[in-house]
């Protein structure tokens, strides 16, 4: 079995895997990160979301291997020690979420979109940046709100 | 109101888990030496298993165990059954085939489990899965309700594929009252068929210490008592005391997970057989075909008005897709929970309805939020509106000339309406939607190419379900009372055990929100435990939006004794009469006195029972209840959807959509107005996206995210949600219930909207832009043939 090494939330982590584990198994299954989730099988619904060299990224949509060497980030990750993240808050101050599975995917895609696309989002931008985040249980109606909310809270 | 007792939006207390990843949900657990588990379905709808030859898959690396349902029979595991007993019109009961939890001799739907794989990972499962050889003698199949009857008959025990032919209200005076009407609106109407997709998928750990005879049964599950004693009691797995079922967090339920599935049964006993914990992992694509779905109705309505637009008769004809086995409260769903609410809001004196319930070789269909409500919410709201439109009566004004307006109201169809204010909540939401101004709208929008149409909903749901001796006597196996514990512990902190549980609801909150402003305590010192058969004694679940209305009235049936005691303790520290004690804002008084002892003095005191002797009081402070709701609640609201059709491309938009529920006291708004978003975005999504398609040969065309839209962000628009009051009379606190009514409401009022934008009725669900459009050229046509 080929052996992968990356950074994952700061720490390097090495490990053998089989060529064909996905990163997402790698990261729930190897390193026991459960909060990134399987949503889907086929890269719709973001649950798996993590964000590797900075970049957001489907992890149920490519191999453990691909990430060689890489800088991962997963929803371990984001908050700084005891203090949250400012997305995290706005998640919770805004009732953003529900049955919590979707949360973590949710989260990482917002801090990526205010990466890409500033601390000011209006309401149409994020509902069209949310398309490949998949949420059955808000009506996304506090998810938009929160993520306006934590945009401008991480000015 | 205190910032953290009843009516605060107090912040989730759950959150902290789930936003930091820490959350536990069924996958997430991994048990020592544990396997895991692949399930080989059918590929076909219907076909007999001729011979499954798992020889050299056996051999393959890994390899644990390759079972079979003929091994499952040779054990004796025991069938799946469906807890809810319905009658035929002729007194016959309903014909439940066999269900066993891995098919034996014969597979009746593409996703039937026919074989179990075992290996030490999912990868070793997947690659021993391909070398499992089955051969299948396909059988022709049925998928569509309407012609189940005349289809090739899939169970022995039910010919014609019926499993009842059932009725509800006065078959003659209903015919007389239509007859001699002065106009009737006649629909037919299909209620899609839909896959509820929670998020997370299913799992299931089944774990047999063979030491102590004993099982656990991890999975996601909203109801973990309810599937323990179907287990137990009927498949036979284990005696009840010998099996352990625990549902952690879990993702999301809509329905989808009440129902006892095979995939439970069949890892606690692949773990006894293998000696090993076997973990199942559903993926996405296959819970399209393994979780069951809900909807799909054939309704042929009719809707008698007499010359001042009363309505005088109501009478529907469905028929009700099960699919290929009965699911655990399959029965009930187009029965009891939806011909009890073809009444609607308004005062109809003659209700007939007859559902013909038949098998096809389709998944199991069962509750979907809503379940059976947003069916009878669509028949009754389509009427009305195509009533009005017929008519020529404003769609509101003829809602409103027939609302019942006097309480209690009892229905032809069984519900006794305890209390409400139709009016009222339509009255709000067409101010707040503006409705006066829609017209301007319409012509603003017409100027830019596009169609603006406004549909209304006004709505009902029988909730809080529900008092067990009526639903014994509608053929429920099971009473639908709710259990609470309330544990004080001797440094005055409680915690609540409840046999609700909570996917996603925030129960953790607002049930300690109750506890708080009871006990006048802070809500950190309150925690709320449930999902596992070990720490609560026993419970009903979470479906039907009953954990407030029973569940939270269980717990203030309990906090009463509470109080009731530790008066007693309170007494005998403060040597007076327990009469004189009063309790506010945890303290205890002495009447008329500057006596007192706080909260924490009295629950210290409960325990270490120094001022009183064991013969005066027992020590202690722990009470538990059992509360069995005296009727069910009816939440109710109007919801008014606007929407803006691009005639060029029948593309709908939701342009604004309006909310006014009366659930009743509310607990916490936030979480209720969360609730409401949730249920709008799937009826939305039923109204205008979502449909599991069959082929005829019973493949599911869309049974992938890649073919079944789910609602995105940018499928919504903002909600404008809100309330109006009044108060159940039949529960401690005067709830409701909220999860339900968005989904219940939002799909007629969709097609209302659309239909009147188009000017035709001709609309069906989901309405694509595909089929808008042609609905819109069909309108053009005609409206061309008639100048």
């Amino acid at each position: 079995m080929p052996t992968v090494s990356m950074t994952v939330n700061g720490k390097a982590v090495t490990a053998d895997v089989e060529p064909r584990t996905l990163l997402v198994q790698f990261l729930r299954e190897n390193l026991r990160l459960t909060g990134t989730h399987v949503g889907c099988d086929t890269s719709q619904c973001g649950a798996c979301l993590v964000h590797v060299d900075g970049h957001a990224r489907k992890s149920c949509t490519m191999f453990a291997w691909q990430a060689e060497g890489a800088n991962v980030t997963t929803i371990e990750g984001v908050a700084n020690g005891n203090t949250l993240h400012p997305m995290q808050e706005a998640f919770r101050e805004h009732h953003a979420l529900q049955c919590g599975y979707c949360t973590p995917g949710m989260i990482m895609a917002a801090i990526d979109m205010v990466n890409r696309k500033g601390n000011e989002l209006d309401d149409h931008t994020i509902r069209q940046e949310l398309d490949g985040n998949l949420c059955r249980c808000t009506g996304y109606h506090n998810i938009v709100k929160a993520i306006a909310a934590g945009a401008r809270a991480m000015k | 109101m205190s910032a953290t007792g009843i009516g605060a939006a107090v912040r989730r207390k759950e959150d902290h888990r789930f936003i930091t990843g820490k959350g536990q949900y069924t996958d997430d657990i991994s048990r020592p030496g544990e396997t895991r588990a692949l399930f080989i379905r059918s590929p076909h709808a219907h076909a007999k298993i001729k011979r499954i030859d798992s020889a050299a898959a056996s051999k393959m690396p890994g390899v644990v165990a390759i079972l079979t349902g003929e091994q499952l029979a040779a054990d004796k595991i025991g069938n799946l059954i469906c807890g809810w007993m319905i009658h035929s019109k002729d007194g016959t009961p309903m014909k439940m085939a066999a269900h066993p939890a891995i098919a034996s001799g014969k597979a009746c739907y593409v996703g039937d489990p026919v074989a179990l794989v075992v290996a030490e990972t999912m990868a070793q499962a997947k690659d021993a899965a391909e070398k499992v050889v089955i051969d299948y003698e396909v059988l022709p199949a049925v998928v569509d309700p309407a012609q189940a009857k005349s289809g090739p008959q899939i169970h022995d025990v039910a010919a014609k594929n019926t499993i009842y032919e059932w009725s509800l209200g006065d078959a003659r005076a209903t015919d007389a009252a239509i007859r001699s009407a002065k106009h009737v609106t006649r629909l037919h109407l299909i209620n899609n068929r839909l896959v509820p997709n929670a998020m997370e998928p299913r799992v299931a750990i089944g774990e047999y210490d063979s030491g102590s005879e004993h099982f656990t049964l991890w999975n996601t599950s909203q109801n973990p008592h309810v599937a323990r004693l179907v287990i137990a009691a009927f498949v036979g797995m284990a005696p009840e005391h010998k099996l352990r079922v625990i549902a952690p967090d879990v993702g999301g339920g809509f329905g989808s997970k009440i129902f006892i599935y095979p995939e439970e049964v069949a890892v606690l006993w692949a773990s006894k057989r293998t000696g090993r914990p076997v973990k199942w992992t559903s993926d996405r694509s296959e819970a399209f075909v393994a979780d069951a779905h809900g909807r799909d109705h054939v309704t042929d309505a009719e809707m008698a008005f007499d010359a001042e637009g009363r309505i005088v008769a109501l009478r529907a004809k469905t028929i009700a897709n099960l699919g290929a086995y009965m699911s655990t409260f399959s029965s009930s769903v187009p029965t009891y929970l939806y011909a009890t609410l073809l009444s609607g809001q308004y005062a109809i004196p003659n209700i007939y309805c007859e559902v013909d319930a038949v098998y096809t070789n389709t998944v199991p269909v069962d509750a979907y939020r809503g379940a059976g409500r947003p069916e009878a919410t669509f028949v009754v709201e389509r009427l009305v509106e195509v009533g009005a439109r017929e008519l020529g009566i404003d769609p509101a004004e003829l809602r409103r000339r027939n609302f019942v307006k006097s309480f209690p109201h009892q229905t032809p169809v069984i519900m006794t309406y305890d209390a409400g204010d139709y009016n009222a909540s339509l009255r709000k939401a067409m101010e707040l939607a503006d409705v006066k101004g829609f017209g301007k709208r319409k012509r603003e929008a017409a100027r830019h190419g596009k169609l603006r149409g406004l549909g209304y909903s006004t709505y009902i749901e029988a909730c809080g379900i529900a008092p067990s001796q009526a639903v014994g006597s509608l053929g429920a196996g099971v009473g639908l009372w709710e259990s609470a514990e309330v544990r004080v512990n001797p440094t005055g902190s409680v915690e609540i055990l409840t046999g609700c549980h909570q996917h996603g609801q925030g129960h953790e909150t607002t049930f300690a929100q109750v506890v708080a402003d009871r006990l006048g305590i802070p809500i950190e010192n309150i925690s709320v435990v449930h999902g596992d058969t070990d720490k609560v004694q026993f419970g009903m679940g979470t479906y039907g939006s009953r954990s407030g209305a029973v569940g939270i009235s269980a717990i203030v049936k309990a906090l009463d004794k509470i109080e009731a005691k530790a008066k007693k303790v309170a007494a005998h520290m403060l040597e007076a009469s327990e009469t004189d004690i009063e309790f506010k804002d945890g303290k205890f008084t002495v009447a008329g006195t500057d006596k007192s002892a706080s909260w924490g003095d009295v629950t210290l005191n409960a325990y270490i029972a120094h001022k009183f002797t064991g013969q005066e009081l027992e020590p202690g402070l722990k009470e538990g209840a059992f509360y069995d709701p005296t009727n069910f609640t009816f939440p109710a609201g109007c919801h008014i959807c606007e929407v803006e059709i691009d005639s060029e491309t029948g593309q709908t938009k939701i342009v604004n959509w309006t909310a006014v529920d009366d659930f009743g006291t509310i607990i916490n708004p936030m979480i209720v107005e969360g609730q409401v978003h949730g249920g709008v975005a799937q009826g939305v999504g039923q109204a205008l996206l979502e449909h599991a398609v069959y082929d005829k040969d019973g493949q599911l065309v869309s049974g992938s995210f890649m073919d079944y839209t789910m609602p995105k962000a940018e499928n919504l628009p903002p909600l404008q949600v809100a309330t109006t009051v009044t108060k159940c009379p039949s529960n401690p606190l005067g709830l409701k219930g909220c999860g339900e009514a968005g989904a219940i409401a939002a799909p007629a009022a969709v097609i209302n909207a659309i239909t009147d934008a188009i000017g035709t009725e001709d609309v069906a669900m989901p309405a694509t832009p595909q089929t808008v459009w042609a609905a819109l050229q069909k309108a053009n046509r005609m409206k061309q043939a008639a100048e």
